[in-house]
């Protein structure tokens, strides 16, 4: 059978058998975590406690009073050493909450319907607002607003992404093999609250045990769910490539996967939101893979948000002497770290440690090959568009469509003459974003 | 070869000439477009830089809203005060001395000076620097010295020092403003040239940190502050802040015991002693 996938995109070496087949092992709980106030695309929360409160495990700690944001909580039981700024896996300093642990978990649990399949929707959709469940799939857009599509938007399908299409990461696959209960759950629970009726599960067909774990289970439970194997591409796993390959329907220039009628979540998420419905557990734990070839021994951890990137490298025997390079997130979207004591955040898929000498920053001039244009899945010109913005050419980069972007650095990844490209894009985005702004 | 030839090529071809020069002059006349003459002469008197200080397209655009009114003689920021003399004169207006205006640097966080927190192999424009999670140097609020500033001047008026900081050249600067608008941390700004004193520091961390991110940030200490009158300076996040408006033109420096030495009398700019190509 010709498996399903988007059109271009690329293939990048998978490096997947570092974590793939590694049990999860959970992580001791750290004996201080520092949470920062914005985990989420939207805007920050402010705190709501003060320094030398005790807080117990889930406790909201920060929120705001803005439609796009999302609670944090405390994970862990303890006492609110500081609330300062410290450095962000992001790379700017952010307000953070520092909790100093004192003592066992004490949870503090949200108030829980006893038959999630009873609750009403509004009643689900609060509770998904107030476990702080983000998109945990790397962009941690807050899950409830997407859960709340504009009643014009008729949505009729769901799609469940566990794609995971970035190299080294393995958390959304381990997370199907171990948890397969709470990823059908979950995604019943988002279906439910969403009120659709076709749900698909999407996932690259470099993880059979995977889809065999999940078609079983699904025969033997009473969800009606379709799992659909995926061609092992680049960026399979970004939204409007997904509900390409899955649906054939095209999101519209500019729009959102709701414009044809589609939600789409990370396995992540419906984890979490089938652990906040079910057992009244916020979000304060995730899978992290700690992978690459400049780590000992690399591991999928179980981690308490706001545990410091160097505990997880501890936990996976440190970094080896020759490692250049430690990333949040897979070396395609993820962001090089200079600072091991910044904080897993909700967005943290994985921590990728690279022995790569090739990081030197060269480029040479373009040599109009064309190779970016053949990469580039949304259809753009990522050449013309880099050097668009070089030259702070800003009206013509948006009418070439810079702002459809999604910066998944395929152009970047194929160029042979090493040339900064989605970088040159990002600027341009900014300025040109600016730009149109200005004028409205 | 035949003369002939010559000689019809000559006359056909002049002949040619002849008649569409003709044609060229009754289509002066007859489409000519009345324009003031006050737009070239004001024009003159421009920079001609088109460096769009005044917010308008180009000096020839600002000519022509001066000539409609549209906006005031001063509107050009870059200027000489003679210039604005001379376009009142052909407007027939009295001229108002408008100051002439600099751009200052506000910040002396020199590659010397502060830590640096990685090596940076991107872009080496500030703005990319600035998106990859702040560029080399630790400080989140200073120069990032890639020098886009530079880049934009269009009047040569800025050069990079050797360490990494750029310098406004006094004479050249005419404050159209455009470095301020091309840096992404904010660290340029234009004064009246009677300004002179400053605090060169855009650093709001707390004392502790501050110290630590570079020798010459402004750590908070208020000694400036308790030394002036009240209301002439004033705290910002950690940050000592002058309030020109109540400040005056005081030339004196209020204290000398600022830590850092960033609360400055700036006196003389630096002619380029070595030019570094970016």
């Amino acid at each position: 059978m010709k498996l399903l996938s988007f059109k271009k995109g690329i293939h990048p070496k998978e490096f997947k058998y570092f974590t793939c087949n590694k049990q999860t092992e959970v992580l001791s709980i750290p004996d201080e975590v520092c949470i920062p106030l914005q985990q989420h695309i939207g805007a920050p929360c402010n705190p709501i406690v003060e320094k030398g409160d005790e807080v117990k495990t889930g406790q909201i700690i920060g929120r705001s009073e803005s439609f796009v944001s999302s609670p944090v909580h405390s994970t862990v039981t303890g006492k609110i050493k500081t609330i300062d700024s410290y450095l962000h896996p992001a790379g700017t300093k952010t307000q953070m909450i520092k909790i100093q642990r004192t003592g066992d978990d004490d949870w503090q649990l949200l108030d829980v319907p006893k038959n999630w399949q009873l609750a009403s929707t509004d009643e689900l959709k609060s509770i998904v607002n107030e476990a702080g469940i983000v998109g945990l799939g790397g962009a941690a857009f807050p899950t409830h607003i997407k859960l709340a599509p504009p009643e014009e938007k008729k949505i009729d399908s769901f799609i469940l992404n566990g794609c995971e299409c970035e190299p080294f990461l393995t958390s959304d696959h381990r997370a199907m093999l171990e948890m397969t209960d709470e990823v059908l759950d979950g995604m019943a629970i988002i279906m439910k609250v969403l009120g659709v009726k076709k749900g698909y599960i999407g996932i690259e067909n470099n993880k059979p045990d995977a889809i065999s774990q999940i078609t079983r289970k699904i025969q033997k439970s009473d969800y009606n769910f379709t799992v659909i194997p995926l061609k092992v591409k680049y960026p399979q796993g970004a939204e409007k490539m997904l509900i390409e390959a899955v649906l054939k329907r095209k999101v519209p220039t500019g729009g959102l996967p709701m414009d044809v009628g589609v939600v789409v979540n990370n396995v992540g998420t419906a984890i979490a939101v089938a652990n906040a419905v079910i057992d009244g557990k916020p979000l304060v734990e995730r899978i992290v893979t700690v992978s690459g070839d400049g780590v000992t021994e690399p591991k999928n951890l179980m981690t308490r948000i706001g545990t410091s990137f160097q505990k997880l490298i501890d936990e996976c025997g440190g970094l080896k002497e020759e490692t250049t390079t430690v990333y949040m997130g897979g070396p395609m979207m993820g962001i090089s770290q200079w600072d091991l004591s910044v904080p897993v955040v909700k967005a943290t898929s994985g921590i990728v440690c690279r022995t790569d000498k090739s990081t030197n920053g060269t480029s040479y001039p373009c040599i109009q090959c064309g190779t970016c244009v053949s990469a580039c899945p949304m259809f753009l010109l990522p050449t013309k568009l880099a050097r668009y913005s070089e030259h702070k050419l800003l009206e013509e980069a948006n009418k070439t469509g810079i702002l459809n972007c999604v910066e998944c650095g395929s152009c970047a990844f194929v160029c042979p003459s090493n040339i900064p490209l989605v970088q040159w894009i990002r600027i341009g985005k900014l300025k040109v974003g600016e730009m149109v702004r200005s004028k409205n | 070869m035949d003369i002939n030839a010559i000689l019809i090529s000559m006359v056909s071809m002049g002949g040619l000439g002849i008649l569409f020069s003709a044609g060229l002059s009754i289509a002066n006349k007859k489409l000519y477009v009345e324009e003031d003459s006050r737009i070239v002469q004001i024009a003159d008197e421009l920079p001609g830089a088109n460096c769009g200080g005044c917010g308008l397209p180009g000096c020839n655009s600002f000519a022509e809203n001066v000539v409609n009114a549209k906006i005031g003689i001063d509107g050009c920021p870059v200027s000489t005060e003679d210039a604005v003399a001379e376009i009142a004169t052909i407007m027939g207006i009295e001229a108002v001395a408008g100051e002439k205006k600099i751009a200052r640097i506000i910040c002396r966080g020199g590659n010397d000076e502060t830590a640096k927190k990685a090596d940076y192999h991107g872009i080496q424009t500030c703005t990319a620097a600035k998106l990859m999670g702040g560029g080399e140097k630790l400080c989140n609020y200073g120069c990032l010295g890639f020098g886009e500033c530079v880049d934009a001047c269009p009047f040569d008026a800025i050069f990079m020092t050797e360490n990494g900081l750029p310098e406004v050249i006094k004479d050249k600067c005419t404050g159209c403003g455009k470095c301020a608008e091309a840096c992404p941390r904010e660290i340029i700004e234009i004064h009246p040239i009677s300004n002179k004193l400053f605090v060169l520091c855009k650093n709001h961390d707390a004392p502790k940190i501050a110290r630590t991110v570079c020798t010459k940030a402004c750590i908070g200490c208020q000694i400036c502050v308790r030394a002036v009158d009240e209301g002439a300076m004033f705290m910002d996040n950690h940050l000592a802040k002058i309030n020109y408006d109540v400040f005056g033109k005081h030339p004196e420096l209020p204290t000398e015991k600022c830590s850092t030495k960033g609360l400055v009398i700036i006196e003389h700019e630096s002619q380029p002693t070595e030019q570094i190509s970016i």
